[in-house]
């Protein structure tokens, strides 16, 4: 007990033991700490420290190859640590696109549902607070873990670079790499999202991080394979005209852009290829005349701000129905 | 003391068709031991969390500590302890970390959580289990800390759904002594919610019959077995070794009946298990005792039977069952 005591005494500052915590602050505090200490977040840092490191040591393997002389991307050198690739590991970019919504499900699947079975949701509701403090403070403690994590790799990625290959990135590469992280996070907050809702959905833990992956894995393989089939449907003829064609690219590049995933890789292929200038098809009117060069970043966001805004209506989305269903629920002990 | 400190009027819940609780009005008085005694599915949690306003009634007020519990449920959560039927606790924090947690949402400075946690570890005997896991603790420690938990608050008011269910019965002693203790030396009123009349019985002021959503009876248990067995108050139960005519014979309940008869508030005499049941409105035991020893029966058992909650219990059960 005084051991305890005493610890407790020593952390004392830390936790600013002689102030007044508002409550949602001590409900995020004791989150960060839960997902921080739970060995799923350890397996999953562990995993995606590996990869991250992986697609370092390929990417700076293959830096001297990746510049070819008058390339327009060559004042950019310091992006492509985060996109080249030589094809036997993916690059950075592609890395965390695969990892970020497994890290989302991990941190958001049972936020609820667990509280619930354990039987201490409604012990917390007794207390004296609001009831949308438990699922907020569990999404904003999900999303600092998963910001910290994120702007550390990156910029850990960043200096390891800079360290080995001597090169300093100028300011617009640098907030280049802030803005990828930023879109990062965001992609991996609509996967939070979603699994909390499923959370609040499903009574067991269990389902609805089966539920979870089962989205998952729709979105990232089954979808696919349904456009293609649209896609083979609704060929135009080969003889068709221009207007036709562009049509039907068009209907085709719809359906792949209600995939988040598909809106996180265009933003952050354009984010981080300066060189990228449309998403979508361009006929040769269009090129004519184009000089071939970087946009200046503003543009590049300018560009990708139907995806961002596509990403962020999907979390908010997701997060409005859990908030609303978890409000009107019955909260009853287990 | 006689004022009400939670007073529910007319509180209706409906889910679709069913109703779970039917125009209930109840007051309870400050600093009483109130039990509120039904079986399973009867709409007592339901009544409790309209209480702290975690579900709206469907019609009806709440009032706790003169609080309106829909309008302004948090005002009313910060003078009310709830110990949940099967509390649970984080697993992976101890005994003491749980209770500064509780404290801390109750805005109490750190320092404070952990002064009024240790006292309070210390009053419900786990001290010794402070610095544990709460996974490995058992049910009835489990219990205890809900009660800790409960109390890191100082509440005016607590409720407690099924606290004594899966402890053993030691434990539950124990549990009940030092609820009762609580409630004596803090002054804070209690709702104890249980199905298990025994307990009820043992600790409460006043108790509440709880059956379909509706309120029975009330009232302490003295009152309650007076009002449900008006007319026959007393009932003497009388065993003879030797009785005039054939042991399980139904005359021997009329030469019984007879011989008593002259005895001023006798009433009915049956045979019940080879034991006469002499129903009395006053207290004549002693009288029967000498009829019957003069009569030369061979008196063997005599007893004067009260009222429990139990048959109080069971006679609410055998009306509804007939309807």
């Amino acid at each position: 007990m005084n051991d305890i005591t005493a610890t407790v005494k020593k952390r004392k500052r830390l936790w600013k033991a002689d102030e007044v915590v508002h409550p949602f602050r001590v409900i995020v505090h004791k989150e960060i700490s839960d997902q921080v200490s739970s060995w799923r977040f350890i397996i999953l840092l562990f995993i995606i420290s590996l990869t991250c490191f992986g697609s370092m040591y390929t990417a700076l393997t293959n830096i001297g190859s990746a510049v070819e002389p008058n390339d327009p991307e060559g004042s950019f050198l310091f992006l492509k640590l985060y996109t080249i690739s030589d094809g036997t590991l993916p690059s950075f970019f592609v890395f965390i696109s695969f990892l970020g919504p497994l890290l989302g499900i991990a941190l958001g699947f049972d936020t609820v549902n667990s509280e619930q079975t354990k039987g201490t949701l409604s012990r917390l509701m007794s207390q004296p607070i609001h009831r949308d403090f438990l699922i907020n403070a569990k999404f904003v403690s999900a999303l600092t873990v998963i910001s910290v994590l994120f702007f550390a790799l990156g910029f850990l990625f960043m200096g390891l670079g800079m360290v080995i290959t001597g090169l300093p990135p100028t300011p617009e590469e640098f907030w280049r790499v802030v803005f990828f992280i930023l879109v990062s996070i965001l992609y991996v907050a609509f996967w939070l999202n979603l699994a909390i809702l499923f959370s609040v959905a499903f009574r067991q833990p269990a389902t609805s991080a089966l539920a979870c992956i089962a989205v998952w894995l729709f979105l990232t393989v089954f979808y696919n394979i349904i456009v293609n089939l649209i896609a083979r449907a609704i060929a135009p003829p080969v003889m068709a005209g221009t207007q036709q064609a562009v049509r039907y690219q068009e209907i085709i590049m719809i359906l792949m852009k209600i995939l988040p995933g598909e809106l996180y890789s265009d933003a952050t292929t354009t984010i981080l290829m300066p060189t990228v200038r449309s998403l979508g098809p361009l006929t040769m009117e269009q090129i004519a005349g184009a000089i071939p060069g970087p946009l200046p970043l503003g543009q590049s966001l300018m560009l990708v701000w139907p995806q961002l805004t596509g990403l962020i209506a999907a979390t908010v989305f997701c997060f409005v129905i859990s908030y609303v269903s978890f409000m009107r629920r019955e909260i009853r002990s287990r | 003391m006689a004022e009400n400190i939670i007073e529910l009027r007319d509180l209706t819940k409906k889910y679709g068709s069913f109703t779970a609780v039917d125009q209930l009005s109840l007051a309870i008085r400050g600093g009483e031991i109130f039990g509120l005694l039904g079986p399973n599915g009867a709409g007592k949690t339901t009544t409790i969390l309209m209480m702290l306003g975690l579900t709206d009634p469907t019609s009806g007020s709440v009032r706790v500590c003169g609080i309106d519990s829909t309008g302004n449920p948090t005002e009313v959560k910060k003078r009310v302890g709830y110990l949940p039927e099967n509390v649970g606790f984080y697993e992976d924090m101890t005994g003491l970390q749980n209770l500064i947690f509780t404290g801390r949402l109750n805005s109490v400075t750190g320092m404070e959580a952990m002064e009024r946690a240790e006292e309070l570890l210390l009053k419900v005997g786990l001290t010794e289990h402070a610095g544990k896991k709460t996974l490995k603790y058992s049910r009835g420690m489990l219990q205890r800390l809900g009660l800790a938990d409960v109390l890191i608050k100082n509440p005016e008011i607590i409720i407690l759904d099924e606290p004594t269910l899966g402890i053993d019965p030691s434990g539950v002693r124990e549990f009940l002594d030092l609820i009762v203790r609580l409630s004596r030396e803090q002054g804070i009123t209690v709702l104890f919610c249980s199905h298990h009349l025994h307990q009820v019985q043992q600790v409460c002021d006043r108790v509440g019959i709880f059956v379909e959503g509706r309120l029975l009876a009330e009232g302490d248990i003295r009152s309650l077995s007076e009002n449900l067995f008006a007319g026959s108050p007393y009932t003497v139960e009388i065993g003879l070794r030797n009785p005039p005519q054939g042991y399980h014979d139904q005359n021997s309940a009329r030469w019984l009946q007879e011989l008593l008869g002259s005895i001023e508030g006798v009433g009915n005499v049956s045979l019940n298990y080879g034991k006469y049941m002499v129903e009395c409105t006053r207290d004549v035991a002693s009288e029967i005792a000498a009829k019957v020893v003069e009569a030369g029966a061979g008196l063997n058992y005599l007893n004067r039977k009260e009222y429990g909650l139990d048959d109080i219990y069971h006679r609410y059960f055998e009306g509804r069952e007939e309807q």
